[in-house]
């Protein structure tokens, strides 16, 4: 059996200011993955020993590397805020005879974010 | 095998998320702009090769890192092929579904595999 398949036009998503922050939102999964595989290298290079490590700090530190994670920093915070702001419509607490305001559960969220940071910036710089 | 699998797919994307929201933002400003541009000292100090290895070789470390890093490329694999499957790419869905979602599979296996060396 052969499928017909709607033809689509490249640039739908162009059309209107939602649909681009669609596409915005998707493409902050592009740099999720990209980070996750740049530290999966540096954890790679730090257990083939303080050579390897060092030529890997080394590469960080290269100008274009700095500039890909403040681009991948920007994205992972647009995909934190919209992540956090989309869990009041998944997450559903009954608050007497209502349920918690919305900006309750996203606010935790919020308050998780900050507490989190401050452990990982703890254990990293100052444990 | 996409639709079957689809409630083990939506709950990794699900994890994935919460994992990648809450803690890569500190960890891409730390490792990636902090650490080059020396915020915390020259690299001799809190990015020095005995000082990381002895922190990756802690047992809750390499768990969280394993966490950090698995979970977020299923999130990964399922935003990319939600974004190109159904706008665009739709009669490639299953080689898609094969390359994205494997390819987290095999990131998360060679995870513990890097992992397990400390």
């Amino acid at each position: 059996m052969k499928l017909y398949y709607r033809p689509v036009q490249n640039a739908w998503w162009l059309k209107r200011q939602p649909y681009v922050l669609f596409i915005v939102r998707e493409l902050t999964s592009l740099f999720v993955g990209l980070y996750c595989l740049l530290l999966l290298v540096t954890i790679y290079s730090l257990g083939q020993g303080e050579k390897s490590y060092d030529g890997m700090l080394i590469f960080l530190k290269s100008g274009p590397i700095i500039f890909l994670h403040v681009v991948a920093l920007i994205f992972t915070v647009y995909h934190s805020i919209t992540w956090f702001n989309l869990t009041p419509k998944a997450i559903v607490i009954p608050f007497g005879e209502k349920r918690l305001p919305d900006i309750f559960i996203a606010g935790s969220n919020y308050v998780a974010w900050v507490i989190l940071s401050g452990i990982v910036y703890w254990l990293i710089v100052r444990f | 095998m996409t639709k079957t699998f689809e409630p083990l797919w939506w709950s990794l994307f699900s994890a994935g998320g919460v994992v990648a929201a809450l803690f890569l933002p500190i960890m891409i400003l730390l490792s990636g702009i902090g650490m080059p541009l020396e915020w915390f000292g020259v690299a001799g100090d809190v990015f020095a090769y005995e000082r990381v290895r002895g922190l990756v070789t802690h047992p809750i470390v390499q768990i969280f890192l394993f966490v950090l890093i698995s979970l977020p490329l299923f999130h990964a694999a399922h935003r990319i092929h939600a974004a190109l499957s159904d706008p665009w790419l739709k009669h490639m869905e299953s080689f898609l579904s094969i390359l994205l979602y494997g390819g987290a599979f095999a990131g998360t296996i060679l995870t513990a595999v890097i992992l397990l060396q400390f």
